[in-house]
């Protein structure tokens, strides 16, 4: 029996390593929903920035298989517990992805610049005050300072670098990270974007969002229909800021 | 930590001009054995350093591979074989990646490199 995700009950434990939640779900079910896609995509690269235990990356390299796929895997942590989970949990799975302990992409930036064609990332996304960002162990699991977004705007111009010409980058974050602000900086960086995955509760919303890149003008439509078959070509017409709730503008915009 | 790996990692301590490639010095040498993907390898060969990755094999005791190679080298099964069985087949489990400008180490252990650096470092 072949599994697309990973089983909690294999995935390994270290009481300074982040656990699998709701958001690693949210991410691998967002992956899981656009399989399809990833798979007609034959990424060579793919790789997790911040794999805390290894939930992620494993399910990743399940869902796309490894044995023919010729898909090669790489995450990274801050956190050198997590790296050693992740083996772990890999292992456990039968599954290899080749793990690095480094801020974010530390040590790849030069040589690996341009090859990533797939690279997921659940950031540490929570507001918190600045001092907590940057702590070692758990911590730096959700610790993302002022509108939790410290960590996550330095992921994005890495990201942006590592990406290949067809690279696709998913991303968690809450409303509170102003989710729109994030898509119109990469709109800038040329990058179209959208929802693969929304969850909400009265307080808060998860977002899983897709970022690829978008070329010129008259190749966009075509760019964004073979990147995206599942979704109507009347969606991609409409502006990014569209696709998130008027209250959270109201409650953000400032 | 496989050969592909080590070929995409530089020195990331600030101030160091020249980087790459990082010398190996090795413990602990382990062979697991996957498919070879004449595609993946194909993909990945223009982006392979190739002097580099010749001379870490050879640190990893593998000195099978040319010292020089270029693209009509894939249409060779037996160099595809060699160039497979380095790059993806060969870890380094235990031993640790040298700055080749400062001589600072990173430690590798269970066949993860440990980068982090401190704060004076960044």
């Amino acid at each position: 029996m072949s599994f697309k995700m990973a089983q909690i009950s294999l995935v390994s434990r270290h009481r300074e390593v982040y656990e699998p939640c709701d958001d690693s779900f949210a991410l691998v079910d967002a992956l899981l929903a656009d399989r399809n896609n990833l798979l007609e995509h034959h990424p060579t690269l793919c790789m997790e920035v911040g794999c805390g235990s290894g939930y992620i990356i494993t399910s990743l390299a399940l869902m796309l298989g490894q044995k023919a796929a010729g898909v090669h895997y790489i995450a990274t942590d801050v956190n050198p517990h997590a790296v050693r989970v992740t083996n772990e949990t890999l292992e456990a799975h039968g599954v290899h992805a080749e793990l690095l302990a480094t801020d974010i992409a530390s040590g790849l930036e030069m040589r690996l610049a341009g090859l990533v064609d797939v690279m997921v990332v659940n950031p540490p996304y929570v507001p918190t005050p600045q001092d907590e960002v940057g702590r070692e162990g758990i911590a730096s699991a959700w610790a993302g300072g002022e509108n939790g977004r410290r960590v996550i705007d330095k992921i994005l111009p890495i990201a942006d670098n590592l990406l290949s010409d067809k690279g696709w980058l998913y991303m968690v974050m809450l409303t509170a990270n102003n989710p729109s602000e994030i898509c119109l900086q990469m709109r800038e960086k040329g990058y179209a974007a959208r929802i693969v995955i929304q969850r909400s509760t009265e307080e808060e919303s998860l977002h899983v969002i897709k970022f690829w890149r978008e070329f010129n003008t008259q190749s966009r439509s075509k760019e964004m229909m073979t990147a995206n078959k599942t979704v109507p070509a009347r969606v991609m017409q409409e502006s990014l800021v569209s696709q998130f709730p008027k209250s959270d503008i109201f409650s953000h915009g400032s | 930590m496989r050969l592909l790996t080590h070929n995409m990692l530089s020195s990331n301590i600030k101030g160091v001009a020249n980087g790459f490639p990082l010398r190996i010095e090795v413990e602990k040498v382990v062979e697991k054995k996957v498919d070879l993907n004449a595609d993946f390898l194909r993909n990945i060969f223009p982006k392979i350093e190739w002097k580099a990755f010749a001379e870490a094999a050879r640190t990893l005791g593998y000195a099978e591979l040319p010292e020089d190679a270029d693209s009509s080298f894939l249409d060779s099964d037996d160099f595809l074989d060699k160039f497979h069985h380095a790059l993806l087949e060969l870890h380094l489990e235990e031993g640790a990646l040298i700055c080749p400008e400062t001589g600072r180490r990173f430690p590798v252990n269970k066949g993860i490199p440990n980068m982090l650096l401190h704060e004076d470092e960044v």
